[in-house]
């Protein structure tokens, strides 16, 4: 039987894979592009903001013909308690006009869309096929194994996001331990889309992106609201070991969510047309493997490149970001002829170059600020309620802010740990 | 040696079809792929063709890109795809669709067998296969479960719900296929790799000798309505109520709509 070859076989059509298979392909490389999913998008999750500077890049001005939802133009940050709220929104119009800030996206749709221009640039893609293994050689990568077939290539490039098996198989998993982990579910509401506009105030084809912090029962974690077109993402991401620790399921949480006065109003009406839930690696940089070995690259989520910062959640801008790296990196040890590690080593440069591992650096504080159950429970209730207290009139002496404060804090948050825990916010973020 | 055409529909997925507020099913964007039990044909072929040797064509009359469906059966065995362009967007009745059938299957050339599935998963009007192999006319098995051959015969075992029979047929012929004939093989990797390199063919009507209007003429069955049925939820709240009344009106509710009984 003749053997099936490709200069490079890129295994998941997300946003990393699709992004380096049409980077490749269009240097006139033969690539095969292997996803697991019916099609591309098809097992996909996601809360759905895509920052679009980065993605302009290489898709430039891609807002023209991809399917994005909204141009968002209204962030907001939430802090829950109780059943009241405490809300910081910016609006930014300049955020409306290119290249915007960020777009709500459907990965279905999105994904989709991003393979079609891999395939459109030459790259073979294949759907409805897992990739199982690797073929090794004397510890050089050379190929990939899917059911009883094998396919060989000069170059692997794992995009397999959050899940991956080939980082390991590759032998090149790090410091990993499974309570890192941290699991996100998403629910897709749908409105129509005039409903959305007015109860959001946000313009035509605008949006808004609330980051949600506390109401979740002390755990570790946060909410995302993001605007559709005619719909609404609304979703949790909590760590694995606080659900634990707390006995509490994460499809509960979502439920006290909706419960809650701020956020049931927003989705009032809105029928759930979707549910879905994956896992994703938040400890930042500590979590990241080594990126590359003979004949194989690791991106995306793949190799745990997420930023949270409380703020923003980067994901698929990074993956975009590192698939473009990945493909430069192969383009160069196409033209020398040699695809070892030293060769491939230059990946690593160019995910400094475009800012994807210096990012990751400047943010490598917060999972740690993360692991302090202060910022998810005592500092959104302290907030609501000094809030609380700062717009009540009693009949009684009041009191100056600070005092309230320091009252509330009784009993919550000792003054010295507060301040300490401010300096750590001042270092992570 | 057994020459095979499967025929295929590319068929909605019914269960991704959304109704909107005024009742009506909204087909757009509804993905398609090709109707299950025209897998199981597919698969029942290949099963032949392993056992006996020969070709296998699929053929489907659709829109341009039920291409991607047939890419499937492709990869799992067939030699050949032929796509019949449906000018329509699949509102013609299954006599027109026969008639196209029937005029692709005469340019196809010479065949022993042709396989399709006893019925499609969205329309399920069962009337293709039968109704081709009178045009054609061919003898015809229907509902077969399992399927051999013998000395030049087919050999069916055709499930009759409180019976089975088993029927020997000459030919060329015609045989409609159950779910429970077979598990179709999901495709290896390589399988979808080398599928990608079989010839793929696309005829507009025209190609066959027919028109739009031509089918148009034929398809006498007439779409007079299109609803959704949807079951509405009670979206029944009790709240704010002591524990034992609200359990008494939940308890109370679900007897009158008779989840309960006793
Ligand atoms: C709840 C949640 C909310 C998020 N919100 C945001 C957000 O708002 N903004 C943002 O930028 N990021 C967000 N992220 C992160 C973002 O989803 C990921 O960073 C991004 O999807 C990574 O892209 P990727 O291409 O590396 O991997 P993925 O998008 O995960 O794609 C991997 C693909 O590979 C396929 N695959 C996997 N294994 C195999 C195999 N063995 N063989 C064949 N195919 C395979 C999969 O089916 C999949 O299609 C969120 C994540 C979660 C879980």
């Amino acid at each position: 039987m003749a053997e099936e070859k490709f200069d490079v076989i890129v295994v998941g059509a997300g946003p990393a894979g699709s992004t380096a298979a049409y980077m490749l392909a269009k240097e006139g490389l033969s690539v095969l592009l292997v996803e697991r999913g019916r099609q591309a998008g098809a097992k996909n999750m996601t809360g759905g903001i895509i920052y679009s500077r980065i993605v302009h890049e290489v898709f430039p001005r891609f807002w023209e013909e991809a399917p994005v939802e909204r141009a968002i133009t209204s962030y907001n940050i939430v802090f829950l308690n109780g059943r009241s709220a405490l809300t910081l929104n910016f609006k930014c119009p300049r955020f409306a006009d290119p290249p915007y800030n960020a777009f709500s996206v459907l990965r279905a749709k999105f994904d989709q869309w991003m393979a079609g221009k891999a395939e459109e640039a030459g790259a073979m893609i294949v759907t409805g096929a897992t990739v199982d293994d690797l073929v090794m050689e004397d510890g050089k990568v050379k190929g990939i194994r899917s059911g009883g077939d094998e396919i060989f290539a000069d170059v692997v490039i794992d995009a397999e996001g959050a899940k991956s098996l080939l980082v390991e198989k590759a032998g090149l998993r790090g410091d990993f331990n499974p309570a890192d982990v941290s699991v996100g579910v998403k629910e897709v509401v749908e409105l129509p889309e005039e409903v959305i506009d007015e109860r959001f105030a946000v313009g035509k084809g605008e949006g808004a992106a609330f980051t949600l912090i506390g109401g979740l029962q002390g755990v570790v974690g946060g909410g995302f609201l993001y605007t559709n077109k005619s719909s609404l993402s609304l979703g949790i991401v909590a760590r694995i070991d606080s659900l634990m620790e707390k006995k509490v399921k994460v499809h509960e949480l979502i439920e006290d969510y909706k419960m809650h006065p701020y956020i049931s109003r927003l989705i009032e009406g809105g029928s759930i047309v979707e549910y879905s839930a994956a896992i994703l690696h938040e400890r930042g940089l500590r979590q990241v493997p080594k990126l590359y070995t003979d004949g194989f690259l690791v991106t995306g989520s793949a190799a745990c490149l997420l930023i949270n910062n409380l703020f923003t959640l980067r994901g698929m801008d990074l993956a975009v970001a590192s698939g473009a790296a990945a493909a430069k990196a192969v383009l160069r040890a196409k033209q020398k002829g040699d695809f070892s590690a030293s060769t491939l080593s230059a990946y690593e440069s160019f995910l400094r170059e475009n800012f994807v591992l210096t990012d990751m650096e400047t943010f490598s504080r917060v999972p740690d600020l993360m692991d302090n159950r202060r910022v998810f429970t005592v500092y959104p209730e302290l907030l609501c309620l000094l809030m609380e207290s700062l717009f009540s009139v009693h009949p009684a002496p009041t009191m100056k802010a600070f005092r309230r404060l320091r009252e509330l804090m009784k009993g919550r948050v000792g003054l010295f740990e507060a301040l300490g825990d401010l300096f750590k916010v001042y270092r992570a973020l | 040696m057994v020459d095979i055409i499967v025929c295929a529909k590319y068929a909605w997925d019914v269960a991704e079809i959304k109704i909107d507020p005024s009742g009506k099913p909204v087909l757009e964007g509804v993905p398609r792929r090709i109707s299950d039990i025209d897998k199981n044909a597919m698969e029942a072929a290949v099963n032949l063709k392993e056992k006996h040797g020969g070709t296998i064509k699929a053929l489907c009359f659709g829109p341009a890109s039920a291409k991607d469906g047939l890419k499937e059966l492709l990869a799992m065995g067939a030699d050949e795809a032929y796509v019949v362009e449906d000018p329509s967007g699949g509102m013609l009745d299954t006599a027109a669709t026969v008639e196209a059938l029937a005029a692709a299957i005469q340019k196809m050339g010479s065949f022993d067998l042709i396989l399709c599935g006893e019925a499609t998963t969205d329309g399920y009007t069962g009337q293709v296969g039968p109704r081709l192999a009178g045009k054609l006319g061919i003898p015809q098995v229907t509902y077969a479960r399992s399927l051999s051959l013998e000395d030049g015969s087919v050999v069916a075992e055709r499930d009759l719900e409180d019976a089975y029979i088993t029927v020997k047929v000459s030919m060329p012929a015609l045989v409609s296929v159950t779910r429970e004939i077979n598990v179709p093989r999901i495709p290896s990797l390589m399988a979808i790799l080398k599928a990608s390199k079989k010839p793929m063919t696309t005829w507009k009507l025209e190609d066959l000798g027919l028109s739009k209007e031509k089918l148009e003429e034929v398809s006498t069955l007439k779409t007079v309505k299109l609803e959704g049925f949807a079951v509405e939820r009670k979206r029944l709240i009790i709240k704010e109520k002591p524990v034992e009344e609200a359990v008494q009106e939940l308890v109370s509710n679900l007897l009158k709509e008779k989840v309960l009984g006793v």
